[in-house]
């Protein structure tokens, strides 16, 4: 025999789905084992398409940030004619990080350490002893900053492919663009990024993030004290206004949950706590909002939370706030987390105000919740210190009901059909 | 400005007495005394803490926080963490509440301002994380008492990637 059979991930099946008989169940050896995460790396985050930076944060020429995207440094700017670039944070000549600042405005980038310098697209511009080098040296640009295999962007979301073939990302996202528009049609100047970034962590693979973030049934028991919370500040749960409480598998893997909530949305559903100003602001808002689109989607952009998950690791969530929120593995136990608030360009400083102290509450290392969730994740992971004995995780809520609720998991058998579709049966 | 120059000449209160002050603030942390701890602060006070590496003058009205407590949010807070649901904190993680470079920065006994150094341990089921920087506080002294008009915890880490959360009174 001249060569081995391929070995794959599995001979059984990762992800056990059958459907049918009331059962999905998922190994739990994919949250602990090295060889998943390797195969997890080349196929997943190798070939999708991967949230970088929203266009906001780089809004002048000139302008940059540093960015890690699945261990890759990036360097994300803006050129002097004002179009995204896109380069791995990495000198031509010896691989130092040419770039050490997070963010700033520049005209060029230079590499300290020969101090090789690099214009806004990555072209090399000057070098000590540049005579020492061969006239054509640099003519099929070696010498410049390599850029990312794939830049795109859809409503000011930039993303990044490594996979110089795969789909264009309007034809990736498919049926997320409906509810990415209804989180960018909340102002007609459009939306930036609010002041930084949470740059925080799970000791949790990071699949359990992606199931998380779109968790209907662990709201009531996991943040009890905010509910708490929630009550204590508005006298009761209020009035949730809409009833919808729907999943959708929106298909490769993306899935978003619609829902009423009782807590107050900045865009535009006012709670008591807002007294009578927070109110008036959230009619004029609403009235905007029917004006430009009719009142039926007025009113589902006001009143509905949407939490959705674009697979593998991008997170949207439309609720008490905008939060866009990024995951990535540093290895099976952990994973870096960076969340950002999205809001309305040109809102009004108390709405912003307002806006920033509702995301605190519920979001974020210092939330009333996310802390909460951060421990769940973390106990998941301490547990499947037994997955050789204890071995499956139970997906299966709702396979039996013909109208799921956002408390069932159909959103995260989306996620984890196309996990599976990747990974299993994939040489390691 | 010399530093003789800068120091506050309408304060009744002496470095002393704020160490003392910080000493029993930590003390009261380390043993999850929050209900009198936040007896420390004055109605109307609030507690911030900004993302890692913020600068000084970060306003949580345009920059995203981690905590950003008016006084009613704070006083939430206080009874959540005291609170069996809030799973993070239950059982209660262990924790030592370091100070250090305490001095006063200026003001009157209206309104005075105080940094201090802090490095706070936490340590849960095998885990210790450590979390530290500079408490900046705006007090006030009447009645004898001195009290918390602001106080705000600024991080030095580039980041909370290894913390996790800020799930304690750091």
């Amino acid at each position: 025999m001249g060569s081995q059979a391929p070995v794959a991930v599995s001979a059984s099946p990762l992800v056990d789905d059958r459907s049918a008989q009331g059962v999905f169940r998922v190994a739990r050896r994919v949250f602990v084992e090295a060889e998943v995460l390797d195969c997890e790396q080349r196929e997943i985050f190798g070939k999708c398409w991967l949230y970088l930076g929203h266009e906001s944060e780089i809004s002048t020429p000139g302008d940059f940030l540093t960015r890690s995207v699945v261990g890759r440094s990036l360097i994300f700017a803006r050129n002097k004619d004002g179009d995204v670039r896109t380069f791995f944070n990495t000198c031509p000549h010896r691989g130092a990080m040419v770039c050490r600042e997070k963010q700033g405005s520049a005209s060029l980038f230079r590499c300290f350490y020969h101090s090789w310098a690099f214009d806004l697209d990555g072209k090399l511009i000057t070098r000590p002893g540049d005579e020492s080098y061969a006239e054509n040296a640099n003519a099929h640009g070696e010498h410049n900053l390599v850029r990312a295999p794939r830049l795109e962007a859809y409503r000011g979301l930039y993303f990044i492919n490594f996979d110089r073939d795969a789909v264009d990302l309007s034809t990736y996202l498919g049926n997320t663009k409906e509810f990415i528009d209804l989180v960018m049609d909340q102002s007609p100047e459009g939306m930036e990024i609010v002041g930084g970034t949470q740059e925080y962590g799970f000791r949790a693979n990071w699949k359990l993030l992606a199931e998380n973030s779109m968790d209907g049934y662990h709201g009531a028991p996991t943040h009890a004290t905010y509910f708490d919370y929630v009550m204590s500040t508005n006298g009761g749960l209020g009035d949730t206004v809409v009833q919808i409480s729907k999943p959708h598998d929106l298909g490769s893997g993306h899935a978003v949950v619609e829902y009423g909530a009782p807590w107050g949305r900045p865009i535009a559903k006012a709670v008591q706590a807002w007294g009578k100003e927070g109110e008036d602001e959230a009619t004029a808002l609403r009235a905007s909002l029917t004006q430009r689109f009719g009142e039926a989607r007025a009113n589902r952009i006001a009143y509905t939370n949407r939490n959705m998950v674009i697979f593998p690791n991008f997170v949207i969530n439309d609720i008490m706030a905008i939060t866009l929120r990024t995951f990535e593995p540093v290895g099976p136990g952990q994973m870096r987390v960076n969340a950002w608030a999205l809001a309305p360009k040109g809102e009004a400083p108390e709405s912003r105000q307002r806006r920033l102290y509702n995301y605190l509450e519920f979001l974020g290392p210092g939330g009333f919740a996310t802390p909460d969730d951060c421990e769940a994740l973390a106990l998941c992971q301490e547990g499947y210190a037994n997955a050789g004995e204890a071995r499956w995780n139970d997906i299966s809520k709702g396979l039996n009901q013909e109208r799921p609720s956002i408390e069932d998991e159909v959103q995260m058998r989306a996620f984890w059909r196309e996990w599976s579709r990747r990974v299993e049966g994939k040489q390691i | 400005m010399s530093v003789a120059a800068a120091l506050p000449r309408r304060l009744s209160v002496s470095r002393n007495d704020i160490e003392n002050f910080l000493f029993e603030e930590a003390a009261l942390l380390d043993d999850w005394k929050l209900t009198e701890w936040v007896a420390l602060f004055e109605p109307g006070a609030s507690y911030y803490v900004p993302t890692a590496g913020a600068p000084d003058d970060a306003d949580p009205a345009t920059s995203l926080f981690y905590i950003a407590d008016d006084y009613h949010r704070l006083t939430e807070r206080v009874k959540r963490l005291l609170k069996r649901t809030a799973h993070v904190e239950f059982p209660h993680s262990r924790c030592r509440h370091m100070i250090s470079n305490v001095r006063i920065i200026g003001g009157d006994d209206q309104a005075f301002a105080v940094t201090s150094n802090f490095a706070t341990y936490r340590s849960k089921r095998g885990r210790t994380e450590l979390y530290f920087g500079h408490h900046n506080y705006v007090k006030t002294f009447a009645d004898g008492a001195i009290r918390i008009r602001r106080k705000t915890s600024f991080l030095d880490s580039d980041d909370i990637a290894e913390q996790g959360k800020v799930s304690i009174i750091i």
